[in-house]
């Protein structure tokens, strides 16, 4: 008898512009892929019902929470994740450069979910209000700061990417 | 002249890790052969165990062992009692999996052990438990009563604590009071959700010898020491590391029953072993706080003067009592607040009921205390038709009546005695920075003319910071140039790495990056007890400073020795030590490192260490080979920290949707060390608060069933709900510890209750409503202002 979920797929991904090809449970959670299978941690599990946002990665550009997409789903896709954010291990993206700037994390948690949905949404908005940001950001939760300064290291990576 | 580096908002030496996904949390670390456990939870608030089948589950594929109550070995005993009190006469703690009975959905049952944390799952759905169900205590006004159900049979009670404090003549006060005036206050349950769960692993090293733990924990040395003791094992042969933390507020500091299960197994079964909690058992099996009942009651003079205040209340203890009755403990004590209550009933029971424990979140019983304290001012100034500032100015311990003794006993076991604050000034400066006289007079006529619906509210509070027992910390300089620094205090967020490290900057002058921070890891400090009740910055700060003041002593010495010069001829600044007026002549703190340890070094370069004629042993008695100075600091008593706050809110009458328009913080925690670091933890204890005030509820049924266990349903405010804040710092010094700093963790979180109650009853006025219970919700504030619906 073979158990529920057991069912295998071959998957062919592409993480931070690495391809993989992995051979995965049917059932394996996309955030448990990139966390256990290739040792991305840098994406974070917080409800894994899909509310906090702690999971963000970027599928294809788009922000995804991993946790409510199988491994199998991101066949033949592209995976944007935290750990490919910097330009390389000298430099710091901006909004990373924005966020140590203003204070914008403490545990560091939600953060990298925050980071990821401000890429994709800094790429469309390059100039953003205040309240457009606190729109864009709503669908992750962070405990520790209150937000503010998340919102303020976030108009400040938007000047930075002006500026650059 | 000195670099200032204490007081400066540096940035945090944590996020360039954090920022790029190299942080290093519990969940983050995979073993080569690791298990998975998963544990079967109680779906029943009461129940006896009939029995429990294991057998099938054990033949599962991938299923390694599933251990009941029978099974568990050493952790047979039942969970400590961590802080036992006088009045906790009845106190009661668990078994680590259920032996018999079950007090609460989410209590542990049984423990799956499997090679995937999927297997586990699979198995956990196919143990079976029959049940016999006992009827459920959740209501604790009813738990109270002569015929209720009881939590735990054989207590004969469901009352743990029973708790009476006096001070002065409180009969007499209300006796010869101009007003008395009653409220009924209710706070809800709530619960601290960190974003990350809670997550073990362990292993048991073979090689050294030594039970290794990560763990989520808030306090390593603490975990350290009960499993060392409940496993027989000499405590250097556990290590519990709190490597990085997502987030705490109170909830992870406990033995919980995961945190003596995982490392067992890796011990019984020699295979690393992992357990991460998932959302749904963090509701569960994570403890929560907030439930109180007070009936309080306030007499003043004809002017609004407090002559006495009396409270009685019900504290929800849940359905065991591990950390004692700390939470009411704090509120009583903390009720009075910043103002001068010359006569003072405080009375409490601790109520068990089938729900989660109670433990401190964030706050810790000061919310409720602030709620209490500020709706019973708020009271006095309508009711005498004054200024609701106007009520508080006149009750507030004055400046110069420090230190000041509130007349009870504190969580600590010392005195509730205030060190210092500026009461009046903080409110003079918020009420500045609100422009409080304008918003009421023209502000708020001006917007309710347009026909909306605003009001403005005030709140003070006070908080005992920095309790003892104690911490420790070692401070040593390197002969390469870092100092290292070793402290037992783990974080949750709180920049331990960049304010411990400003700290030892200051002291010895020596780059901020230069100081490396070694904390929550028990190979690198073995004593001290945990960072909880907003201390680390006190307790630890303190310890810090003066290890590194010792060191930095023992620098001056030993370079006064090798200048052939008095130490008071010395300078310390640059990183170095060296002759005043004469700066050629001295030391990097590295090549006093090196002078202190005469050894030969490899790759030595251009050190300073160089043969010398033979005087006698190399190190002579009574000299150490480093500069390194291990202190501790323990507080005399708590130091007091204080805050204001005021907002302005708008209540839709359509919706009953509350909208925070404005609010303003004045924050004093004496010296600040980092002001970024401390206006980021004011933020956070503000949204915290909000959260408490209008979003977050833990809603149980009568049979308890914890309704909304998810975050689909127990609403976190996000960045659409949460306001800007405008915060303003007022430094009053402590006078008790060597850095005049006092706590600052907790703040945000405790006035917001109150604030929110406050400016909500303003913009309610027209409809005549008292706001008595917290958190408020959109359909509570739509029947206040629609009475005549059903």
């Amino acid at each position: 008898m073979t158990a529920v979920g057991t069912e295998h797929r071959v998957i062919r991904v592409v993480v931070n512009g690495v391809p993989y090809e992995r051979e995965v449970e049917a059932r394996l959670l996309l955030s448990d892929f990139l966390r256990h299978e290739l040792g991305l941690t840098g994406t974070h599990v917080g409800c894994e019902h899909g509310v906090c946002g702690a999971c963000t990665v970027l599928f294809d550009g788009e922000p995804v929470r991993s946790c409510l997409l199988l491994a199998v789903q991101a066949d033949g896709h592209v995976i944007e994740t935290v750990e490919g954010l910097a330009p390389s291990e000298a430099e710091l993206h901006p909004l990373q450069r924005a966020f140590w700037e203003k204070h914008g994390l403490q545990c560091g948690y939600c953060t990298s979910g925050m980071l990821m949905v401000l890429k994709a949404f800094l790429a469309e908005h390059p100039n953003p209000t205040e309240e457009e940001i606190r729109e864009a950001i709503s669908g992750n939760l962070c405990r520790c700061t209150g937000y503010q300064n998340i919102v303020e290291a976030a108009l400040y990576a938007a000047q930075l990417m002006r500026q650059s | 002249m000195p670099t200032r580096i204490f007081g400066e908002p540096i940035k945090r030496a944590e996020d360039p890790r954090l920022l790029t996904g190299r942080g290093r949390y519990t969940d983050d670390i995979d073993l080569p052969g690791q298990l998975h456990v998963a544990f079967l939870r109680s779906p029943l608030a009461h129940a006896r165990i009939r029995s429990i089948d294991v057998s099938a589950a054990r033949d599962m594929p991938g299923v390694v062992a599933v251990w009941t109550y029978a099974d568990i070995g050493p952790c047979q005993r039942r969970m400590p009692l961590l802080i036992p009190h006088p009045d906790l006469t009845h106190p009661y703690t668990r078994y680590a999996l259920a032996k018999d009975e079950v007090n609460h959905v989410g209590e542990p049952v049984a423990m799956v052990i499997a090679e995937s944390r999927y297997l586990a799952e699979d198995a956990v759905e196919a143990i079976v438990v029959e049940w016999e169900e006992l009827p459920p205590v959740v209501d604790i006004e009813r738990a109270v009563q002569p015929d209720a159900p009881l939590v735990h049979e054989e207590l004969g009670t469901n009352v743990a604590a029973h708790y009476v404090g006096i001070v002065g003549d409180p009969e007499g006060a209300f006796s010869r009071a101009a007003h008395v005036f009653r409220e009924r206050l209710i706070i809800e349950r709530s619960a601290g959700m960190p974003i990350e769960t809670r997550a073990i692993v362990a292993v048991w090293n073979d090689v050294e010898g030594v039970l290794e733990v990560w763990d989520t924990t808030q306090a390593p040395i603490v975990i350290r020491n009960a499993l060392a003791a409940l496993f027989g094992l000499a405590p250097t042969q556990v290590r519990v590391v709190a490597p990085d933390v997502g987030g705490g507020f109170g909830c992870k500091i406990m033995v919980y029953p995961e945190e003596v299960l995982v490392p067992y197994a890796a011990l019984a079964l020699r295979r690393p072993i992992k357990w991460t909690e998932d959302r749904l058992e963090h509701f569960v099996g994570t403890n929560h706080e907030r439930l109180q009942i007070h009936d309080a009651e306030i007499a003043v003079d004809a002017e609004g003067r407090i002559l006495g205040i009396r409270d009685r209340f019900l504290h929800d203890a849940g359905a065991y009592t591990p950390y004692g009755i700390i939470v009411p403990i704090i509120t009583a004590c903390q009720l009075p607040g910043p103002y001068k209550v010359p006569n003072y009933h405080v009375e409490f029971r601790a109520v068990y009921s089938n729900t989660v424990p109670v433990s401190p979140y964030r706050g810790a019983g000061r919310p409720h205390a602030a709620f209490v304290m500020e709706r019973l001012l708020d009271r006095v100034a309508d009711e005498l038709g004054l200024d609701r500032a106007e009520v508080r100015r006149r009750n507030f311990i004055q400046p110069h009546e420090f230190p000041y003794d509130v007349g009870l006993i504190f969580q600590d076991g010392a005195p509730t005695r205030y060190d210092s604050g500026n009461y009046p000034g903080m409110l003079d400066l918020l009420l500045q920075q609100m422009d409080y006289d304008r918003l009421v007079r023209e502000e708020l006529p001006r917007l309710r003319a347009e026909g909306r619906c605003v009001g403005v509210g005030i709140a003070c509070y006070v908080e005992g910071t920095g309790i003892g027992p104690y911490e420790g910390a070692t401070v040593r300089v390197e002969p390469t140039g870092q100092v290292y620094v070793a402290t037992g205090m783990p974080q949750q967020g709180q920049a331990h790495k960049t304010v411990l490290a400003q700290i030892v900057a200051e002291e010895l002058q020596v780059p901020v990056e230069s100081v490396q921070v070694f904390e929550g890891d028990t190979a690198h400090f073995q004593f001290g007890s945990g960072t909880y009740a907003s201390r680390s910055a006190v307790v630890c700060g303190s310890a810090v400073a003066l290890a590194a003041r010792k060191v930095r002593e023992q620098g001056l010495q030993l370079a006064a020795e090798e200048l052939e010069v008095a130490v008071e001829d010395l300078v310390v600044e640059d990183g170095r030590v060296y002759v005043r007026g004469a700066p050629e002549r001295g030391f990097t703190w590295a090549q006093l490192a090196q002078l202190a340890n005469p050894l030969r070094y490899a790759y030595a370069g251009d050190l300073v260490v160089r043969p010398r004629p033979w005087t006698g042993p190399t190190l002579p008695p009574g000299k150490q080979p480093t500069l390194e100075a291990t202190e501790y600091y323990s507080p005399p008593h708590a130091t007091w920290a204080s805050g204001a706050v005021g907002l302005l809110v708008e209540v839709d009458i359509e919706t009953g949707q509350l909208f925070f328009r404005k609010l303003w913080v004045v924050h004093d925690c004496g010296k600040m060390i980092n002001p970024m670091v401390v206006e980021g933890q004011v933020h956070g204890g503000i949204a915290q608060g909000i959260g408490g005030a209008f979003y977050e509820k833990l809603y149980y049924d009568e049979n308890g069933q914890l309704l909304n266990a998810s975050f689909m349903d127990f609403l976190i405010p996000t960045a659409m709900e949460i306001p800007r804040m405008e915060v303003a710092h007022q430094e009053t010094p402590s006078p008790l510890n060597p850095l005049g700093v006092k706590g600052v963790g907790e703040a945000g979180a405790i006035p917001m209750p109150a604030v929110v109650a406050a400016a909500v009853e303003d913009a309610l006025r027209p409809f005549g409503v008292r706001i008595t219970r917290m958190p408020l919700d959109p359909d509570q504030l739509w029947r206040m202002t629609h009475p005549e619906s059903p």
